[in-house]
């Protein structure tokens, strides 16, 4: 598709003027370095369409939207913390367990020690945190597979969680932890139908975005690098728009913002710039792609493997604590499988299995797909028998495709 | 027998495989008569391995247009088993082995020795022709010993004995001394020339002209996907070639090379010191008792360009990682000094803070990230430098990429390729542009035109010969004497881990560096002769 004609013979490639590309095979091009996010996020596109279709339009009304949200909210933290893990070319099976220690002694302070909730979170991340870096010692020090070490973490955690609840459930939480799972953001300002700060969010967001867009797209032109024609650019930032305009206005009909999709926000836009951006995060990447050639280029494997699992620790915590406050006590049987879930929306999500690839967004959009498919399900009626053999099958349809995708790519 | 009397074994006819947007293959032909060794050598990207793939089967029938005909009748594989159950056996660069099973496990993989009840495996049998295939190849091992526990010359006599062991016909050989020093390439070449007597014909990929001369019939030379020529090395087996080294690589790259090296001014002068390394001795990192390197002690200048030659196994890549940050073995004695200044880097980071970068002969494996981007890849040693307000600054990080990539005429549509899709000529070039944009003092390139065409070579010899003229120190190791010859104002040689010789460009040529590198013990005087 280029339009450039080269003679087989010459050595050296004549220079490509950008402009002599088509603006197909630079869209082209964008893509099929993401092939399987946007394969994704088309598919998760598909399955709303879908259900909304199938539910008469329930899915997508604003109250189940909301409900949506925060239904999944855990699950979403634990699957942006565990797509590192899986990057960094390491797993975590223990992230189950430490949900429920963590609520466990989130219970154990307010409920029995009468703490202000505010502190309790604060330490109940130290305690995330902490358990993160026993681990990470073990891991990135020690040299232990983390698989082991994690399993080991699974059944330490799990059983720790009984001695401190003594087997019975916590219950209950102040309101302004259970605001952590259940609340919104509060309505300020005139009655306008719509809730008023959900929409000064939304704008807030629409124009950050489409200034990132306009800032990326002149810095890319000030190196005199290749960027979308115009007229493409124009309609993804349309596109863009119209998205971010839709959901809002959903939102802003209901209650408005979830908390805890403040939270998830922030998670996404600070972890995602983390590992796009941040130096540690692009080692990140080099530890899972290639270890050896990582370190002999100075990258400190020890060190990096280490803080992936301390953040593992505190996304964990946060889904704990999260988790809790929407069951409103802590119990011993918290968080039972939600390892796997984290796990199912990673490679849902663009993971490799040899790790180096992947991103954070990927993994929200893996945990939506799973989300949306559980809440789909369960609005038309079809039994927790089907919905897991259907997830099962989705989880093994999506990395097959990929792995299908590689294979036609490599030919 | 002849070749006159029977047809020939192959004959792949006008062979064109297109893959989207690329012709890997036009019109390519290549005749394999009975009984010869039929070398095919091109640059890389030239087609060889596609051409290989497309005769094996792993390119199936059908994706490619042309004819391939064995023994005179027509064949269609439609995978790598069907072309096998014809006698036509592939034994990949890539050794493809499995470590922790056997000798004899390994011959009969996939191809199992059975007793009467089917699926059952019948050992004795297993190890009764196990014996009889190594006694044929010439290795002398147990065939119950696991392939981990010998060397890789020895994996790659497996290789053939499993090949044996199928009834080949046809022996394809991707790079296979690529790996292997000196001793056990020249064994492993009897051997392919003692198969030709049997009658089993073979294709030789190769890189090492000078191996092309000494064993095949004939060569078939490939450029951009088209047959260039097939040649005649020699008329009767038992001659020595006719054929010259520099009429291979002028169908190669379709000029005269007159000179495989860039013109280089010597280094003159008295620069400052740049690398000093006095008395370093590295321990084997499992087995302390051995000493890999003994008491080494070298200098490179500012804009000097230092060889070190030594054969496999004498301890070259080891004192070069060691002295990078201690990444290889135990160290136990030795200063190091860069640019007068002591330095006691015992990490990577260290290392490369104090200005030194390594460049290591296995690209792949310690090189390159290679499921990531060109750009990415360039950047890793270097990441803190394009940090703006805590961030890497990526639109800075392509431009630097994009940079490199005009600058080393790395060939690749977008600096967004991923790195394991590129040649191994332009992979060396994306870890040489690594390290150059990481701006050490001292480089250290540990076979840095391992497995690279002629071509690639000349480019890269032209970006040591710029670094050393912008004053960097550059210490080269090379298994290649005529490319030390060529390139260095001075060399090292080592053997068994110790120093055992110091040569000036002037007074270096090949028999005296081979004799100094087989040499046990160092000339008094040899050491610190500066």
């Amino acid at each position: 598709m280029t339009t450039t004609t080269r003679s087989p013979h010459s050595g050296i490639p004549p220079q490509q003027p950008s402009a002599a590309r088509s603006a197909g095979a630079v869209l082209l091009e964008n893509m099929r370095g993401h092939m399987r996010q946007y394969g994704m996020l088309t598919a998760l596109l598909l399955i709303v369409v879908l259900f909304q279709i199938w539910t008469d339009g329930t899915l997508l009304l604003p109250n189940n939207v909301s409900n949506l949200i925060q239904q999944n909210g855990y699950i979403l933290i634990l699957a942006m913390g565990m797509m590192i893990v899986i990057i960094a070319g390491h797993i975590d099976l223990s992230v189950g367990s430490l949900v429920a220690f963590v609520g466990a002694m989130a219970a154990v302070m307010m409920v029995k020690g009468g703490m202000p909730w505010g502190l309790a979170l604060a330490l109940s991340l130290l305690i995330g945190a902490v358990a993160g870096a026993w681990q990470g010692f073990f891991i990135a020090y020690v040299g232990i597979p983390s698989f082991i070490v994690t399993l080991a973490g699974m059944l330490l955690f799990r059983g720790l969680t009984q001695i401190v609840l003594e087997g019975r459930s916590l219950s209950p939480f102040p309101g302004g932890f259970q605001n952590l799972a259940k609340g919104f953001i509060p309505e300020m300002g005139p009655y306008t139908q719509y809730h008023n700060p959900t929409l000064v969010i939304g704008l807030v967001a629409l124009a950050l975005l489409l200034l990132r867009e306009h800032r990326d797209r002149k810095r890319q032109l000030a190196y005199e690098l290749e960027v979308l024609p115009t007229g493409l650019w124009v309609g993804k930032c349309v596109a863009i728009a119209a998205a971010v305009i839709a959901f809002t206005l959903t939102l802003a009909s209901f209650h408005g913002v979830p908390v805890v999709m403040l939270v998830m926000g922030a998670l996404l836009i600070g972890l995602g710039y983390v590992m796009r951006n941040a130096v540690v995060g692009r080692h990140v990447y080099a530890l899972g792609g290639n270890k050896a050639a990582a370190k002999l280029s100075g990258v400190k494997d020890q060190r990096v493997t280490f803080l992936v699992f301390v953040n593992m620790g505190v996304l964990a915590a946060l889904a704990g604590c999260v988790y809790a406050a929407r069951l409103n006590a802590g119990t011993p049987q918290a968080g039972l499988n939600f390892e796997l879930e984290a796990i199912a929306a990673s490679f849902i999500g663009g993971a490799s299995m040899s790790g180096g690839v992947g991103t954070v967004m990927g993994a929200v959009i893996g945990g939506l797909v799973l989300g949306v498919l559980n809440n789909g399900m369960s609005l038309v009626g079809i039994g927790t028998d089907y919905q897991q053999v259907i997830k099962g099958l989705v989880l093994l349809a999506a990395v097959g495709f990929d792995v299908w995708n590689k294979r036609k790519a490599g030919r | 027998m002849s070749a006159a009397e029977a047809g020939p074994v192959l004959e792949m006819r006008n062979i064109t495989k297109t893959f989207p947007g690329v012709t890997a293959l036009s019109d390519v032909n290549l005749t394999v008569r009975p009984g010869e060794i039929h070398a095919v050598c091109g640059e890389n990207g030239a087609g060889k391995s596609t051409l290989m793939k497309v005769l094996s089967g792993v390119h199936p029938h059908g994706g490619y247009d042309g004819e391939i005909r064995l023994f005179g009748e027509p064949v269609a594989f439609k995978d790598i088993r069907a072309s096998e159950a014809r006698g036509i056996v592939i034994i990949h660069q890539e050794l493809a082995l499995v470590p922790f099973l056997s000798i004899a496990e390994n011959i009969f993989l996939g191809n199992e020795q059975r007793t009467g009840a089917r699926g059952v495996v019948d050992w004795n049998a297993t190890l009764q022709r196990a014996t009889r295939l190594l006694r044929r190849v010439g290795l002398r091992e147990n065939p119950q010993t696991a392939v981990a526990d010998i060397g890789v010359g020895k994996q790659q006599l497996v290789e053939i004995a499993k090949a044996l062991s199928k009834e080949v016909k046809l022996l394809i050989l991707d790079e296979p001394t690529a790996a292997l020093n000196d001793e056990d390439s020249a064994s492993l070449l009897q051997l392919i020339l003692e198969l030709r007597d049997q009658g089993i014909a073979s294709i030789v990929i190769s890189h090492k002209l000078g191996e092309i001369r000494s064993i095949a019939d004939t060569v078939t030379i490939l450029r951009d996907g088209r047959t260039i020529e097939t040649l005649t090395v020699r008329e009767d087996p038992a001659r020595p070639a006719e054929l010259s080294e520099d009429r291979i690589i002028r169908g190669m790259v379709g000029r005269d090379l007159d000179h495989r090296f860039p013109d280089r001014t010597p280094y003159e002068g008295d620069h400052a010191t740049a690398l000093e390394i006095e008395g370093w001795t590295v321990r084997h990192p499992v087995d302390h008792q051995r000493k890999v390197v003994d008491d080494a002690s070298l200098t490179v200048r500012r804009g000097e360009i230092v060889g070190i030659a030594g054969l496999m196994g004498a301890g070259r890549t080891e004192l070069a990682m060691s002295v990078f940050g201690r990444s290889y073995g135990l160290y136990e004695a030795g200063t190091l000094r860069i640019a007068g200044r002591q330095v006691r880097a015992k990490t990577v980071p260290a290392a490369i803070e104090a200005g030194l970068a390594y460049v290591t002969e296995d690209r792949k494996r310690y090189g390159l990230n290679l499921i990531d981007t060109i750009n990415r890849n360039i950047s890793l040693a270097s990441l803190p430098a394009m940090v703006r307000r805590g961030v890497v600054d990526e639109h800075h990080e392509r431009s630097v990429a994009e940079r490199y990539r005009n600058s080393m005429n790395i060939k690749a549509p977008t600096v967004h390729e991923q790195t394991g899709r590129l040649s191994g000529g332009n992979q060396q070039k994306v870890v040489l542009s690594k390290w150059i944009h990481a701006d050490p003092d001292v480089l250290i390139l540990d076979e840095p035109t391992r497995g690279i065409d002629v071509g690639a070579k000349y480019e890269i010899y032209t970006v040591i010969d710029a670094l050393a003229a912008q004053g960097k120190a550059v210490l080269f190791i090379s298994s290649e004497l005529p490319e030390l010859l060529g390139m260095c104002d001075r060399i090292y040689t080592m053997a068994e881990g110790r120093l055992t010789a110091e040569i000036a460009r002037a007074d270096a040529g090949q028999e005296v560096l081979m004799r100094h590198m087989t040499r046990r013990q160092p000339a008094a005087g040899a050491r610190n002769r500066d």
